[in-house]
């Protein structure tokens, strides 16, 4: 083998065989502790072979985790209420991020770029952080509070925090950014003397949107809806800061069955069936940013 | 009618911006309040700030997310550098498909998923090879390395495939290896994808919280790992202090890195002409 084959080979064995570890062997452990029971012991679940038991019994597997799953209905409820919360979230964060893509969009390109540099700045600064500037507007003596009780709008301070309203607020406001980033690059292709002429053919401007931009710009409304949906479903510290104690997003139960109960074969389990919802959206998403990486070659 | 719309738009602009940017201005005006109640004004004071300093504990989470953000940050740089390499330069290897899909998957996972899966490799590596002995920084580092490699893959990808290979290929036709065709031609070309990449990276590492919970041990926790603790149970006015400073330290890095990328961006366009 020559210098240059060693080459090729370094540039792609390093990162692989690094991924295959501590990526999808990972996964393939979730798989195999989704069916094992737990014990208490350290690691705590069995294992599925067991070599010093006699030959026929030295393979376990057991599907309790999934039946139990299935049957129970606070891990029902959570995956529901994820799923609910996942899609109200996104479509609430496509409302408020479509205009202002637009708006970036039909700016003169000298401001553009500042004003790109303004949705991304907050992203750079800690999400945690973010969040819990919330929690300081919000509480019953936060500022939206105390601001409504002193113009005597009301008697009594607003449960606003640790309620659904603040986990949609806070998904909206923390993926705010993901959703404007790809309708921008979507709509910044376009051309608009499309709608000009529209317009000048006596088009309305809400029929020229209607007909001309929208339909236009459904790519950058897949690809953003999706990056907004797939983290939001899987979501903890949203929900574990800003919602209630009824807030069961899944990714909080799977922490909290982690954490609190120890049960790791149920959490795994957890997990996998987590996995098997996002699969879909990751599916549709991988194929927008594999037909957009087309059409730019 | 186009001044009706301009108005419609920079009304927009308006809105969405305070939205973005009222929440964090708050904590930084209610850092300075005297008051221990959070929500009534009590003064200006820096006495949040004094107590931060004095804190033994944040220090030295903060020192240890540090370290841990810029070891994670520079390996998964070079790894993602090469499997960036891989993905826009090698052409067709086997394996190429789940390869792919490896680098595509972190970015979307749930954290809880990521976390959780590492977790249990480290604690069956420890029971088969008594590798790694306990869990804490190193295993933290090896978490946040596989998913920001990720990050700094997709961004080298994208440079290098907008890139004119031609100046690559003279070079091999000159008779450069591939080698060092790639050390002295193509990294200096991508030198500023890669910094984005490694501050991406290391900006990854500092903010993550899920990950470093599953997969620290006693004894290591991080600054987000201690913020949360703390703010779990309600608003504290010495956080507000803290995310002060690290909300300050962050703009001040990302408007100098934006101001460097921009002049030299027009350094560029001027030599080209």
């Amino acid at each position: 083998m020559n210098r240059d084959d060693l080459w090729r080979r370094f540039v792609i064995v390093t990162p692989y065989l690094w991924l295959l570890m501590f990526f999808l062997i990972p996964f393939g452990l979730v798989l195999k502790i989704s069916f094992a029971d737990p014990i208490v012991a350290m690691p705590p679940f069995t294992s599925l072979f067991d070599f010093n038991k006699a030959p026929g019994e030295s393979f376990y597997a057991t599907l309790d985790n999934y039946r139990f799953l299935l049957k129970d209905d606070l891990y029902r409820i959570s995956y529901l209420k994820s799923l609910k919360i996942a899609f109200f979230s996104t479509c609430l964060c496509l409302l408020v991020g479509y205009p202002i893509a637009y708006a970036i969009a039909r700016a003169s390109p000298v401001w553009r770029n500042m004003f790109l540099f303004l949705i991304i700045l907050p992203f750079w600064i800690s999400f945690l952080l973010r969040v819990y500037a919330w929690m300081g507007i919000l509480s019953t003596n936060g500022v939206i509070n105390n601001l409504l009780l002193s113009i005597g709008l009301i008697e009594q301070p607003l449960q606003l925090l640790y309620t659904d309203f603040s986990v949609y607020l806070g998904i909206v406001y923390s993926y705010l950014p993901f959703m404007v980033l790809p309708l921008y690059a979507t709509l910044a292709k376009l051309d608009f003397d499309l709608n000009d002429a529209a317009a000048d053919l006596g088009a309305k401007p809400l029929t020229v949107f209607r007909d001309v931009t929208l339909p236009l710009s459904i790519p950058g409304i897949i690809s953003g809806s999706l990056l907004v949906f797939i983290p939001a479903l899987g979501e903890f510290v949203i929900p574990a800061l800003l919602g209630g104690l009824d807030s069961l997003m899944i990714g909080r139960t799977l922490y909290d069955e982690f954490f609190g109960n120890r049960d790791w074969p149920l959490a795994s389990a957890v997990a996998i069936i987590l996995l098997l919802m996002l699969v879909v959206p990751m599916m549709v998403f991988q194929h927008y940013q594999l037909r957009e990486t087309d059409q730019r070659e | 009618m186009n001044r009706q719309r301009s108005t419609f738009l920079i009304t927009i602009l308006c809105f969405g911006y305070a939205f973005l940017y009222i929440p964090i201005v708050m904590v930084v005006i209610y850092s300075f309040n005297d008051s221990r109640i959070v929500s009534v004004w009590g003064g200006f004071s820096f006495r949040w700030y004094l107590q931060l300093l004095e804190n033994r504990q944040i220090i030295e989470a903060a020192l240890l997310s540090l370290r841990i953000a810029f070891v994670s940050a520079t390996v998964a740089t070079a790894l993602g550098t090469l499997a960036g390499l891989a993905l826009a330069r090698m052409g067709r290897f086997r394996g190429r498909i789940l390869f792919t899909g490896m680098i595509a998957a972190p970015l979307v996972m749930p954290e809880v998923i990521t976390g959780l899966s590492l977790l249990l490799l480290f604690v069956s590596l420890q029971d088969l090879v008594g590798w790694p002995g306990g869990r804490g920084a190193a295993t933290i580092t090896i978490g946040h390395i596989t998913f920001s490699m990720a990050y700094v893959a997709v961004i080298v990808q994208s440079r290098l495939m907008s890139l004119d290979e031609s100046l690559q290929e003279a070079a091999m036709d000159l008779g450069g290896r591939p080698f060092r065709v790639t050390l002295d031609i193509t990294l200096p070309i991508i030198a500023p994808a890669l910094l984005s990449g490694w501050l991406l990276a290391f900006t990854l590492s500092l903010d993550d919280l899920v990950i470093a919970s599953f997969v620290s041990g006693p004894g290591a926790s991080t600054l987000p790992m201690w913020i949360f603790s703390k703010i779990r149970l309600g608003v504290t006015p010495d956080i507000n202090a803290l995310a002060t400073v690290i909300i300050t330290i962050v703009s001040l890095g990302v408007v100098i890195a934006g101001w460097l990328m921009f002049r030299q961006e027009k350094q560029r366009q001027r030599d080209v002409q």
